[in-house]
């Protein structure tokens, strides 16, 4: 019987079709879609650059926009001979490294306690962590301000216009949301993992040094990278708390130093943007292959 | 000396009761196992002696000291979890040797314990391997040994079998074993699967709902079970069930099991269920092997009786025969050439001497 059934159905044969044509359609619009995206995510950087090798008067005679008839690398020459740029770019460096590390010492360790010590209020406790995030920035500098002049008049130490003042600042923002993000990603990781270390003798911290952050490296990672972001491109704060130019970080220290009134040294102003997105690309080459290599493989079953 | 000692312990999950106060008592060197069915309590119950979960209530002692608020560390015990829990960015070497590392325990004296467990599970090739790079068995292997070369207390094993396919479980069932005879240390097996904790313990503790039913040899616990459950849970196929009603008659005790069908409780027992002659909501309690194909030779208590069959599943070593006395299926286990034939009537016979009463209303076995 079951041969019948299979003449009957080679007699009149049904159309599938192929898994690969399918495949290939998918592909398709895939590359579309990709090629879309690079377009326009890659477009503002390569206007940048073209325009950075430009002289000003080339910028100024508007003549093409997509190519340099003259290329000259003046405004490089010009903005890293100034010491100021140079200012600029370590006080940025300064508070974005300080940042990271004072974030990754807070969130590892909270998340880690919200995530697995399960205490009275944990629960609530990482909800309002995550609550402290959705509070937008533009509204806290003001209380903030208030804040720095408390502490002026009771102690005497004067918080505003220091670039360092920014290392106090930017937590408030990179803490709650690398916290929650790690408190998600720790979750993850099997308990049976730190149990078993507990078991095998470990304190809690030790468990946490030993065994957790070496698995949770991709998750920290990808708080790491938003950390630094955060810190490096952040630009109110700066704006609102720093006056004096040697205390400038870069974002800002750009757009107040190289727009005199209603003159824009174009060139400088490509050349500085372009030259201060090369530390967090390369943060990012650097830690991608570590985030890609996903340690939890093999810990348990599965 | 290791005796592991619970008095009442009670676990509360807000308002929920997990475990509603056992006692137990696991003397140096014994092999006990926590069997029971998902939810039971028996996984919470190991893992308060890890000191993994904090007790609610009673005491739990771990070689004669109350260790209720000692942390896990401090416990000296070691524990193999269902899906082992290896450290994933350290070689085998450095997973065995993470517990000794922490007790700052001589070089030397760690590659001598760490080579002597490697060996004793024949592992010795995979020291430098990650836990990635292992099979299910090897890794299983590797969290044994990890236990092993601490040297504890006690072992704890949380459903250790459980991830391996069924071949395998068998093998690792039989090297659990080796190793505990090679190793005799205290040992807390928790597991649903009742062949293991029959083939494994010493002891079997069957939990249900929170509270141990009975605690005994895997033979005593076949054999005499006190309660329904008990008695339902070991062994497989199951024992069958018939709800039955015992009557005197003539100076003889004989069990009713419907309209057509009544047996003769045997001599021995008449004494010991002649009080329960006429109450409501019995049971007759009797194994598959205890209903077979009709032999030539009889002995006493063996009660012959035909019956239609339902279903045959030839098992190859023997036929299971199913058919139905009282709406409750029965299973019988009779010689592949009795001849067995769903829809056909066959003779069987029961032995009675292996039977149980149990009163359904308390669940006990008379």
């Amino acid at each position: 019987m079951a041969n019948a059934a299979i003449a009957a159905g080679t007699a009149r044969p049904v159309k599938y079709r192929s898994m690969s044509r399918d495949r290939r359609w998918a592909m398709r619009w895939s590359y579309f879609f990709l090629v879309l995206f690079v377009i326009f995510f890659l477009t503002p950087p390569l206007y940048m650059l073209i325009t950075s090798l430009k002289s000003s008067g080339e910028i100024s005679a508007a003549i093409n926009p997509w190519w340099v008839y003259d290329p000259t690398l003046s405004n490089y020459k010009e903005l890293l001979g100034q010491n100021q740029y140079l200012v600029f770019f370590r006080n940025s460096a300064l508070v974005s490294v300080c940042v990271v590390i004072i974030t990754m010492l807070i969130s590892v360790t909270a998340a880690f306690a919200l995530a697995r010590m399960k205490f009275w209020g944990s629960a609530t406790l990482a909800m309002g962590v995550f609550l402290t995030y959705l509070i937008p920035d533009t509204l806290l500098f003001i209380p903030l301000f208030k804040m720095f002049a408390f502490v002026r008049d009771t102690t005497g130490i004067e918080l505003l216009n220091h670039w360092w003042t920014l290392i106090i600042i930017y937590p408030t923002l990179t803490v709650p949301f690398c916290t929650w993000i790690m408190i998600g990603y720790f979750a993850s990781i099997p308990k049976e993992l730190d149990e078993a270390a507990l078991i095998d003798g470990a304190t809690w911290m030790q468990a946490l040094t030993k065994i957790f952050i070496p698995v949770a490296i991709p998750g920290i990672i990808a708080a790491t990278i938003f950390a630094f972001t955060v810190s490096w491109a952040q630009f109110l704060y700066p704006l609102a708390f720093t006056t004096s130019t040697d205390q400038l970080v870069l974002p800002v220290g750009i757009v107040t130093t190289l727009i005199k009134g209603d003159v824009f040294n174009w060139g400088q102003i490509m050349t500085g943007a372009l030259l201060g997105a090369a530390p967090p690309l390369i943060i990012y080459a650097f830690l991608m292959d570590y985030y890609i290599a996903g340690l939890t493989a093999g810990a348990t079953k599965g | 000396m290791a005796q592991v000692t619970l008095r009442k312990v009670v676990k509360k999950y807000d308002e929920v009761l997990a475990v509603r106060g056992i006692d137990l008592d696991i003397t140096d060197k014994e092999f006990i196992v926590l069997v029971g069915p998902s939810g039971c309590g028996k996984s919470t119950t190991l893992r308060m002696i890890a000191g993994l979960e904090e007790i609610s209530d009673g005491d739990i002692a771990i070689g004669g000291d109350v260790v209720n608020d000692v942390p896990p560390k401090d416990r000296d015990i070691a524990m193999v979890f269902q899906n082992y829990a290896l450290y994933p960015h350290m070689n085998v070497y450095e997973n065995m040797s993470f517990g000794l590392k922490l007790k700052r325990t001589p070089r030397a004296e760690i590659e001598r314990r760490v080579k002597q467990a490697a060996q004793i599970l024949d592992i010795t090739d995979l020291l430098d391997r990650k836990p990635k790079q292992l099979s299910g068995g090897q890794r299983q292997r590797v969290a044994m040994g990890r236990a092993i070369v601490r040297d504890p207390k006690v072992f704890l094993f949380d459903e250790p079998l459980s991830n391996l396919d069924a071949k395998l479980r068998v093998q690792m069932r039989t090297e659990i074993k080796k190793v505990h005879q090679k190793v005799r240390t205290t040992t807390v097996y928790v597991t649903h699967d009742q062949v293991e904790a029959m083939t494994l313990a010493d002891r079997v503790v069957v939990m249900n709902a929170g509270l141990i039913e009975q605690v005994g040899s895997p033979n005593d616990l076949y054999h005499t079970p006190t309660t329904k459950f008990v008695a339902g849970f070991i062994g497989s196929p199951a024992m069958n069930f018939i709800p039955c009603q015992l009557e005197q008659a003539a100076g003889a005790l004989r069990m009713r099991l419907n309209d057509k069908l009544s047996m003769p409780v045997p001599a021995s027992r008449t004494k010991r269920y002649s009080s329960f002659a006429g109450k409501p909501n019995l049971v007759l309690g009797l194994r598959p092997e205890h209903i077979t194909e009709t032999r030539p030779h009889t002995e006493p208590d063996q009660h012959d009786f035909d019956m239609a069959i339902d279903v045959v599943e030839p098992m190859g070593m023997e036929t299971l025969v199913y058919f139905t006395i009282n709406a409750a299926e029965i299973c019988g286990r009779v010689n592949p050439n009795a001849g067995a034939a769903a829809g056909q009537p066959m003779k069987l016979r029961a032995d009675l001497s292996n039977m149980h009463l149990i009163d359904d209303t308390t669940g006990k076995v008379l």
